[in-house]
């Protein structure tokens, strides 16, 4: 339990879909390359899938090895078939780190993998290191306005959940080496079984293509205040869009959702009106050109992110402001 | 929401003795922080509670309503269970008054500092013993957001589970659910049951309590179970018994922040337009 006991090995578990390695298994090589690293230990990608020769290919320029299981029953992403590989290669490799992206993936898979290996788990990390002998994760609390530092219990092998975006991912070319491991499935898994992937329902509006956004969020209230957001986009030319919880009200068409689960925008302006900034809406912002928020909280993580921002109350503001832009306009 | 092919009751026949499922749903209390600010507390491990109201957590909510529409399709009944204070009572409340059958508070002084992880195991001890079909919770709690106690909890009873599920379809036997995945893209699972569900926000649309539904709930007993009676020993709870420990709550240091508009709404929207003309954007 001692330092002296750390195992040698970094496991970075591979993330793919759908025939495409994701973003996120970059970014964690990125971070466990810089873990092991500091703790000279070797980094390992862990690779499942059916014909992924090609990616064991790719993932071998990241890592100093690619362990690869070449099994049919991991084509598609399965909690329960991943958790009894992975359980099987880190009770025999004891990793001191399990790298795992904090995904729909990775919330399916870490908890239960944690639990039946009895081992340390902390998910959705922004930021990860060893202090004397010590692994310590930096997350958010309270919808991102708030950081938290934990400490884990000490142990001979920890599994961390990464956000996605938290770190960078970097091109490197170790060509390390590719060991093609056993699956370890004997049985099949009855109990659960991947059926089919449903593509999101194309709407009206393809809020991706917009120059110009305005998009509400839960500081609205009510349905009925959602026309004086509206109005603001149609005096500003811009096409209405929001955030999560007025999807799940029903009060918008989940084609206009940004963030995480919804579409990922890139428009010339988008106006945030009302949204605090949760991580899973700003992923979906990022790529704008320039961010306006309003807001009651001076504190709202939207502000770290926006370029102009009105802090006040939404109800005086967007009115007022739509009243500008129309004179603007007709002037 | 919610479809069911008619070969379900022999489904539930076989499940169960009697025709219907008996679900249980984990829900918790939290501060609604979403549209108000947070303060450090100067323990500097939680944050100032005074001026925050409380609330079941949001995806637990939307837990709470799909077991109740599943009870109302099929029969069967709703158990909910929270660990947390006296005060956790109160969303226990609001559920038994929206038509839960059952409410249990799992507490003990002992359980403080517990993890998602600690957290799941009292859940565990709790639901071990009783018939149940089916467990929902809620996908994420929006106070920590860890995402974690659901599918601990499967693994710790032996049961498969689902997280982010945002359909529920029962169907022969198995139980077909939608996961979100990420870009709105969906992914069909088949699970057996018995087996939890972590469901997503949205899933459903959330009932509110009647009056009638607030005075009877009002009169039912909640019955509370203590560490003792739960059976568990102090190493297995509160900072013991946790494999990650909160050291310091701090404010993120950004490196960047909007420039923030001051003046009253008139001059914060003339101050606007004019940045918006001068970059070209109205």
């Amino acid at each position: 339990m001692c330092a002296a006991s750390y195992g040698k090995e970094i496991f970075v578990l591979a993330e793919h879909r759908k025939g495409e390695l994701r973003d996120i298994t970059f970014e964690i090589l990125a971070k466990g390359r810089e873990l092991a690293h500091k703790i000279d230990a070797t980094l390992t990608a862990i690779l499942l899938g059916y014909n992924t020769k090609s990616f064991a290919d790719t993932l071998r320029d990241y890592a100093s090895k690619v362990l690869w299981v070449d099994d049919e029953r991991v084509q598609d992403f399965n909690a329960e078939v991943y958790q009894r590989i992975l359980s099987h290669y880190i009770k025999e490799r004891r990793p001191i780190l399990t790298l795992i992206g904090h995904t729909a993936f990775g919330i399916d898979l870490a908890p239960s993998l944690a639990t039946e290996l009895d081992i340390p788990l902390v998910t959705d990390c922004i930021g990860l290191d060893f202090e004397n002998g010590k692994l310590f994760a930096e997350r958010q609390m309270y919808g991102g306005k708030v950081n938290a530092r934990v400490e884990l219990r000490e142990s001979p092998s920890y599994i961390v959940t990464i956000r996605q975006a938290a770190f960078k991912a970097e091109e490197v070319k170790l060509k390390g080496e590719i060991v093609k491991v056993e699956s370890t499935l004997t049985e099949e898994i009855a109990y659960r079984r991947f059926v089919e992937y449903v593509e999101a329902a194309v709407g009206e509006v393809d809020i991706t293509q917009a120059d110009v956004i305005v998009a509400v969020g839960r500081g609205i209230k009510e349905r009925e205040n959602i026309a004086i957001v509206e109005e603001l986009a149609n005096s500003i030319g811009g096409v209405l869009a929001c955030s999560r919880p007025i999807v799940d009200a029903g009060w918008l068409p989940k084609d206009r959702q940004v963030g995480s689960s919804g579409k990922t925008v890139k428009p010339k302006l988008y106006i945030a009106v009302g949204i605090s900034g949760a991580f899973q809406h700003i992923t979906g912002i990022k790529g704008s050109d320039t961010i306006v928020a309003i807001n009651k909280d001076p504190n709202a993580p939207i502000f770290n992110e926006a370029d102009y921002g009105i802090v006040g109350d939404l109800f005086k503001v967007v009115p007022t402001l739509k009243d500008k832009i129309a004179e603007l306009k007709s002037g | 929401m919610l479809t069911y092919s008619y070969a379900m009751s022999t489904a539930f026949q076989r499940i169960g003795e009697e025709v219907g499922m008996d679900i249980i749903v984990c829900i918790k209390r939290v501060p609604d922080t979403a549209e108000a600010a947070v303060i450090i507390d100067e323990t500097e491990k939680g944050i100032k509670e005074e001026r925050l109201s409380f609330d079941i957590n949001e995806s637990d909510n939307y837990a709470l309503e799909e077991a109740l529409l599943i009870k109302e399709k099929v029969g069967g009944s709703v158990t909910l269970v929270s660990v947390g204070k006296k005060e956790a009572e109160e969303v226990l409340r609001m559920g038994l008054a929206k038509g839960a059958d059952t409410a249990i508070r799992l507490w003990d002084d002992k359980f403080m500092y517990s993890d998602a992880y600690a957290t799941a195991k009292i859940l565990a001890t709790a639901i071990k013993d009783r018939k149940f079909d089916l467990i929902l919770t809620g996908c994420i709690a929006t106070d920590d957001g860890y995402s974690q106690v659901g599918p601990t909890l499967a693994e710790l009873l032996g049961i498969p589970h689902a997280t982010l599920v945002t359909h529920v379809e029962i169907k022969d036997n198995k139980v077909k659910v939608e996961r979100e995945l990420e870009g709105g893209l969906l992914e069909v699972v088949e699970i057996e049951l018995p087996a939890l569900f972590a469901i997503q926000t949205g899933i459903n649309e959330p009932r509110y309590a009647s009056i009638i539904g607030i005075k009877r709930a009002a009169q039912k007993e909640i019955q509370v179970m203590s560490l003792e009676e739960l059976g568990l020993k102090d190493e297995d709870v509160g900072e013991y018994g946790s494999k990650i420990r909160l050291k310091k709550l701090f404010i993120p240091m950004v490196e960047k922040r909007a420039e923030i508009l001051e003046g009253t709404p008139e001059e914060v929207s003339v101050k606007l337009t004019e940045i918006l003309k001068g970059r070209g954007l109205v």
